[in-house]
């Protein structure tokens, strides 16, 4: 077992070597630009570039022409939600979104309400998942665009997409949704869960860095995004530029091995993750955060409560994961995810994502659950809140000096 | 980021962890920060009738430049005098850890324990407490 163990799967995940040997051919000796449609070179690009969006489209159920492939998905966030609110404006300005959605999303959201749209930011509940009640009453006739992520990826909630779906399609507004986390983890099927629009990238599912895909549909509803980048025309008009040809086979490679491999894949996830938070939360004062019953296999996020994360990490030196501490960012705001749950500020500062991934082993998990337990125990040695928890003393009676 | 040597090293190795009898005439405790802003310190120190400080100990909840900062305070601490200590600095700590610019807060909160601390062992003892500076937050 090599150390560091990495366990921060849902900031980026390794390339798997299959996808990387599909992919070097297309760096080198067919180097083609799959645009130049009047040599070898050219039709040899455009058949890979074809060919990935066959294997795209089997992962996800949908047909070949609606792919459009992206640098990755901040940039299919941006075009699918930009794109339907400049194509759809004279039907109605308001979106609804919801406050723990990615910041691609949000501050796109942010940027629309700039330009005259209105936009709903729906509350989630404790468990992270939002409420359809709310949902429903939040549409108006205005409303063009539901846009809610399918699982979340600091707490791995997974949103009951095709209830949300068919809400948002009974009162006339598409559908889109930020996968990125749950794409080639879990079942995804844009017919089944009614999505209109879908975004999300290669590195998260054991392809490159740089490339991505908006879904957008063709058919009930034939769906059309205004262009956020002027050029060649690309993609159907949609998003210009050269086509990243040996990002997009190797998208098209991550997309198979996952389709092929997702059942024994997020069993044997979800089996490690079990067993790392079982252990943990043996733990005293230590909490999962968010709804256990619906969410991604291979997360995990535990607030352990009187030590800080960041210091936690420290100490987990061995061990990649991150935090929802404030002190791991550069605006001393802890996680706005947990706080968004109804977390305390203490209890979002002491929280621990774990994201196993598919090179993960057991081996590695047995380690991370002694050495977490070992920093755990040693910071709250360090900890006067620990001690004063200990001598009974009620921390939120204490007036502390805010600084 | 990575952390500077000196900073991994108290964190590693903290100084003086633990707690002393805050009950006591000659010990004074500062509490400070909060757990909402992600770091609370606790430090003590023990002075003799000479005005000496004999011994200092810590707690800190928070990250590791915080845990360094206060682990240092309880160092430099033991064996000055009551008004040597008043002079500690935060940006002294800042110097020797190598905190990088976002880290500034953890030696004002060090800085804020060590003059609490006084200040509790003054009031104990039938003294002015001093005027704390206000500045830093």
């Amino acid at each position: 077992m090599e150390l560091p163990i990495y366990l921060d799967n849902n900031a980026t995940t390794p390339l798997d070597p299959r996808v990387l040997e599909a992919m070097l051919p297309y760096f080198t000796n067919k180097f083609g630009n799959a645009a130049s449609r009047n040599h070898a070179f050219g039709w040899v690009a455009e058949e890979a570039v074809d060919y990935s969006r066959e294997q795209v489209a089997k992962l996800i159920g949908c047909t070949e022409k609606e792919i459009i492939f992206t640098s990755g998905a901040t940039e299919a966030d941006n075009l699918g939600i930009k794109g339907v609110f400049e194509m759809y404006q004279d039907k109605g300005n308001h979106i609804i979104t919801a406050t723990t959605e990615h910041k691609a999303v949000l501050d796109t959201c942010k940027h629309l309400e700039k330009a005259g749209a209105r936009v709903t930011y729906l509350k989630v509940k404790e468990d992270g998942l939002i409420d359809l009640q709310e949902l429903e009453a939040a549409m108006t006739d205005q409303t063009i665009l539901v846009t809610i992520m399918y699982g979340n990826n600091e707490i791995g909630v997974v949103q009951p997409i095709k209830e949300i779906s068919a809400i948002a399609h009974k009162h006339g507004a598409l559908f889109m949704t930020d996968a990125t986390q749950a794409v080639g983890k879990i079942p995804v099927d844009v017919n089944a869960d009614g999505i209109d629009l879908m975004a999300f990238s290669a590195h998260k599912m054991y392809g490159p860095k740089g490339v991505g895909v908006l879904y957008v549909r063709r058919k009930n509803p034939r769906v059309k995004v205004t262009a956020q980048m002027d050029g060649g025309g690309h993609e159907r008009g949609m998003r210009s530029g050269t086509l990243n040809v040996p990002g997009i086979v190797g998208l098209g490679k991550a997309c198979e091995l996952c389709r092929l491999e997702m059942d024994s894949e997020a069993k044997r996830l979800s089996g490690l993750r079990d067993k790392l938070e079982t252990a943990l939360t043996q733990l005293e004062e230590s909490y999962v955060n968010g709804n256990v019953n619906h969410r991604l296999p291979h997360v995990a996020n535990i607030s352990f409560k009187y030590v800080e994360g960041e210091g936690l990490m420290m100490a987990m030196k061995d061990l990649a994961v991150s935090s929802g501490s404030a002190c791991t960012s550069a605006s001393l705001e802890p996680s706005y995810v947990l706080k968004s749950l109804g977390l305390s500020d203490d209890l979002a500062h002491s929280s621990i994502r774990f994201g196993l991934g598919r090179f993960t082993t057991e081996e590695e998990i047995d380690y991370a659950i002694e050495n977490t337990k070992k920093a755990v125990n040693h910071l709250r040695d360090l900890s006067p809140l620990w001690e004063m928890f200990k001598e009974g003393i009620d921390l939120s009676k204490i007036e502390w000096a805010e600084h | 980021m990575a952390y500077s040597e000196k900073v991994m090293e108290h964190y590693t190795n903290p100084r003086n962890v633990g707690t002393l009898d805050k009950d006591s005439k000659s010990v004074g405790t500062g509490l400070v920060g909060a757990p909402e802003c992600g770091d609370v310190m606790r430090l003590q120190i023990e002075v003799d009738e000479n005005n000496v400080i004999t011994d200092a100990k810590f707690k800190t909840f928070g990250c590791g430049s915080a845990i360094a900062s206060s682990s240092l305070a309880t160092e430099w601490l033991k064996g000055k005098t009551v008004d040597e200590a008043l002079t500690i600095d935060n940006m002294d700590i800042v110097e020797e850890l190598a905190l990088p610019p976002v880290k500034i807060h953890c030696s004002v909160l060090a800085e804020d324990a060590i003059k609490s601390a006084i200040n509790d062992y003054r009031v104990k003892n039938g003294m002015a407490p001093f005027e704390l500076a206000k500045s830093h937050h």
